[in-house]
């Protein structure tokens, strides 16, 4: 007679019943990808898709940003999977499925690792090589070099950690056309440095939790004035890298116009958040910033995408 | 003597006993796994027919 299986022996029922698993919905599953980052990573990654140079089958293209979507998503299962300790105490994460109790560890991890795979194998396979090399490049970046290694030991972690984030317009544009020019290195450059302001507006008034946490964010470790400052520096930065598409000729007026007025905007939001460093103001403050930076990089990416669709159907 | 409550545990012969709730959740998962092969089987299918072309009807008998 064949052995049971061990999860199977008369040990294991109660335990598998009495810790909840087995529960999961593929709700629980789809949350481990991390949706909302997902939806960004798709929209950054159909601009540099739709402006690379080439003609590429909408199928191919599908197939491209499906491939980067998943493997987005599986870099977040995977990051989930590891800082589940963590996301248990932090009161925006504890309700995550791995710290909640409705997927395992083990089960989270399997997701990631099966996700990953899949989706650089099948990028590889069905649109090019360097694409799919890319994408493998990216998720182990996220989660290596940032959620392991990064994230828990300084607090750069954001500034270099954010170039995960910077990659799928990067990873479409070699989808579509095979090669990587300075255009998508600057699509690139504008989500890179658009992360740490982003990011640390959010942990000005979350600070209380990265320091339970133990997570060595910048307003934890060198205190919320330093964040201020480096906020204000790093968006001085961007707002003109932001219009250079414009400048190089790479992007039509209606990006640089959108690009120097927004940008204005996040400036005069940044220098609210460098001026008004205490109570409900400070806090009122940041979070205007941090709703506004969202609104920021998807105003420059869907002028881009516009000029490009809109340059296509002139043609 | 300890006065501790014990769960009693399902016998060996009933194995893994499932709670209504759980093989509810196991049928959506179940659906859901089928839903992605389906679609993936659909897809290859579609980009194999896309990446071949005319070549696809070009085969030596």
């Amino acid at each position: 007679m064949r052995d049971e299986p061990a999860s199977l022996t008369n040990s294991e029922p109660y335990a598998f019943a009495a810790a909840g698993e087995g529960l999961a919905s593929p709700r629980d599953y789809f949350e481990l990808l991390k949706p909302r980052v997902m939806s960004l990573v798709i929209f950054t990654a159909l601009v540099g898709l739709v402006r690379a140079p080439g003609d590429v089958h909408p199928v191919i293209a599908f197939t491209a940003l499906l491939c980067i979507a998943v493997g987005a998503g599986a870099a977040g299962a995977l990051n989930m999977w590891w800082d589940a300790d963590i996301d248990a105490i932090m009161s925006r994460t504890r309700k995550r499925p791995v710290p909640s109790g409705r997927v395992s560890a083990q089960e989270a991890l399997a997701f990631g690792l099966t996700l990953s795979a899949f989706s650089v194998v099948v990028l590889g396979l069905l649109v090019n090589a360097l694409s799919g090399a890319l994408l493998a490049f990216t998720i182990f970046f996220y989660v290596v070099i940032y959620t392991m290694w990064l994230k828990r030991s300084t607090p750069q972690n954001i500034i270099i950690g954010g170039a995960a984030g910077a990659f799928p317009p990067l990873v479409a544009w070699a989808g579509a056309s095979g090669t990587v020019s300075l255009e998508p290195v600057l699509l690139f450059a504008i989500i890179f440095f658009w992360t740490p302001p982003h990011f640390w507006a959010l942990a000005l008034y979350r600070a209380d939790d990265y320091a339970r946490a133990g997570v060595p964010m910048l307003p934890v470790t060198a205190g919320p004035d330093e964040t201020r400052l480096q906020i204000l520096l790093y968006t001085l930065f961007l707002v003109p890298l932001a219009a250079s598409p414009a400048v190089l000729g790479y992007a039509g007026l209606a990006y640089g116009a959108v690009a120097v007025l927004a940008g204005a905007w996040m400036i005069m939001l940044t220098w609210r958040v460098y001026r008004r460093r205490e109570g409900e103001a400070a806090v009122k403050a940041a979070k205007g910033l941090f709703g506004f930076s969202i609104v920021y990089l998807f105003a420059l990416f869907a002028t881009l995408l516009g000029e490009a669709v809109i340059g296509g159907l002139l043609r | 003597m300890s006065m501790e409550k014990k769960t009693p545990r399902p016998s060996e012969e009933e194995g893994v006993v499932l709670t209504p709730e759980q093989i509810r959740r196991r049928r959506a998962r179940n659906i859901a796994i089928a839903s992605v092969l389906g679609f993936l089987a659909l897809l290859f299918y579609v980009v194999t027919i896309v990446k071949l072309g005319p070549n696809v009807l070009n085969r030596p008998l």
